[in-house]
């Protein structure tokens, strides 16, 4: 292999990683998206007053946050349709997406869940004191005093997550979601005239790379901006 | 009338009673030092005043107007309560001011809010904040904050936290003031401002409930002090007579282990 023959395999190399990313990026906002809410909702289950809720849900973010992603997509793919007869997904690529963000959204919910306790958890007593002794609702309290400081709080670890979550988005290729790992080893087995390339897949680091780059410079200015209180 | 009578308060948590059989009354306008070694119950009774616990018996009445009465369910909803804790105003020892708001902002914040409620709220919306601007602007000036006022808590000293939690407690014109020891956080050089300011409130006949470890400043400031030991009171009356010659061995006890 050399520098000339990749050049020239270049424009169709990068068309097939761009449609991959896409499927890669889709995920990755469907994810966020879903676990945004979902997580919230854990986060109180996890907090609720009401004993036999607040232990379920600790149990189930225990296991989903104790056990691999790769097999939790796993089961949420073949399980409805090996073992309960019923392929709830269907066969094509928007059966396998549905069930990928399925997985990643349960999982990446839980591990939020835990960041936003601890941001709720983390704002003194104090605080809310202070609200109801000048007469404020509980609701005013939780948006006018609390909320900013939770999400200042839970911004370094959010983003930490997030950028897991863009390299995590590849382990959807275990069920032939065609995103972009997926897309640059198709040029190994032979794709579009390119066959035994393995250049593709390593390529593919860039698209990671430059993605996070933008996010961490993202997340650094808004980490930046909730810097003025402390 | 009495601005505040308490009768027969009583508070227990988890099997140890807190407060016993608390009765006492105070004028408007006079100030009524607390003072009590620790653990005597003097936060649980301002926490009680303010609403933040809910006492097991007895009553808490403000100019004649029952705000609380154990026996009665509908003086504990949390609705009622929203608007009768108004009537008393809480400055803690740990400040607790809105770490996001600057100075100003901590002051305006609620009396914004509670404008909100107010039916001719939308057309004078202007008008009403712009005047509750300029009161704010003025309460921080009286504290000798003029030039922190576009400061958040995080760029002030403890002594001018502890001023602005004071204005902004002021700013909702409470009929009672409680400070839970106001001075206890602070380094030592810093505890001269903050009571110099709670001393001219006291000179304006702002009517307050100062608890405090400053013996001589509990004196000096209140008309009356209650000494509390183990969820009693335990002796009350003028401070000059109770320092001088305190009635009770407790009291002895307790101010002689406190000499200033
Ligand atoms: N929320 C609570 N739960 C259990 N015990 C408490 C609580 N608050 C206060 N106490 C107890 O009540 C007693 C009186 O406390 P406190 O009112 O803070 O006293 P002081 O302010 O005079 O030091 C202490 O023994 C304290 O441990
Ligand atoms: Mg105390």
């Amino acid at each position: 292999m050399n520098m000339a023959q990749i050049w020239e395999q270049m424009p169709i190399v990068i068309g097939a990683l761009n449609t991959g990313f896409l499927q890669t990026l889709k995920l990755f906002f469907v994810t966020l998206i879903g676990a945004f809410p979902l997580g919230l909702l854990i986060a109180f289950g996890s907090m609720s007053r009401f004993r036999p809720l607040s232990y379920l849900t600790r149990v189930i973010v225990w296991i989903v946050r104790g056990s691999p992603l790769m097999i939790q997509l796993l089961i949420i793919y073949y399980f409805p349709g090996l073992v309960l007869g019923n392929p709830i997904w269907g066969g094509g690529e928007q059966g396998r997406f549905l069930a990928a963000a399925t997985a990643f959204i349960i999982n990446y919910a839980c591990y939020f869940s835990e960041i936003y306790r601890g941001g709720i958890q983390g704002i003194p007593r104090g605080q809310e004191e202070a609200g109801l002794v000048l007469g404020m609702t509980r609701s005013q309290i939780f948006l006018k005093v609390k909320l900013l400081q939770m999400i200042k709080a839970i911004v370094p670890p959010m983003s930490n997550e997030i950028i897991t979550l863009v390299k995590d988005t590849s382990l959807a290729r275990i069920i032939a979601l065609q995103e972009i790992i997926w897309a640059g080893q198709a040029f190994m087995k032979g794709s579009q005239g390119i066959s035994g390339a393995i250049w593709p897949l390593f390529f593919t680091a860039v698209y990671y790379l430059v993605c996070n780059g933008i996010l961490t410079i993202l997340l650094g200015r808004l980490e930046k901006r909730l810097g003025y209180f402390r | 009338m009495a601005i505040l009578e308490v009768r027969h308060l009583q508070k227990t948590f988890d099997h140890t009673q807190v407060l016993r059989d608390i009765s006492f009354s105070m004028e408007k306008g006079s100030t009524l030092s607390l003072i009590g070694s620790s653990g005597s119950g003097k936060t649980t009774l301002l926490r009680c005043l303010n609403f933040l616990e809910t006492p097991d018996e007895g009553q808490i009445l403000v100019s004649g107007e029952v705000l609380f009465d154990a026996s009665v369910p509908a003086t504990r909803k949390e609705q009622e309560i929203r608007k009768k804790r108004l009537h008393f105003g809480l400055v803690f020892q740990s400040f607790n001011l809105f770490p996001q708001y600057t100075a100003l902002e901590n002051v305006m914040l609620a009396r914004e809010l509670l404008a909100r409620e107010q039916p001719d709220y939308k057309q004078r919306k202007k008008q009403i904040r712009e005047q509750i601007e300029a009161e704010g602007v003025q309460l921080l000036e009286q504290m000798g904050l003029r030039d922190r006022m576009g400061n958040y808590p995080h760029q002030l000293s403890g002594g001018q936290c502890q001023r602005v939690a004071i204005a902004r407690a002021l700013a909702l014109k409470p009929d009672i003031l409680c400070f839970d020891e106001p001075t206890s956080a602070l380094d030592p050089e810093l505890t001269g401002e903050v009571l110099k300011v709670i001393r001219e409130l006291a000179e304006r006949d702002t009517t307050m409930i100062i608890v405090t470890h400053e013996m001589a400043f509990a004196r000096d400031v209140a008309d009356t002090v209650i000494f509390m030991d183990d969820g009693r009171i335990c002796e009350q009356g003028d401070p000059k007579e109770v320092f001088a010659n305190p009635k009770e061995e407790r009291t002895r006890q307790f101010l002689a282990s406190h000499r200033t």
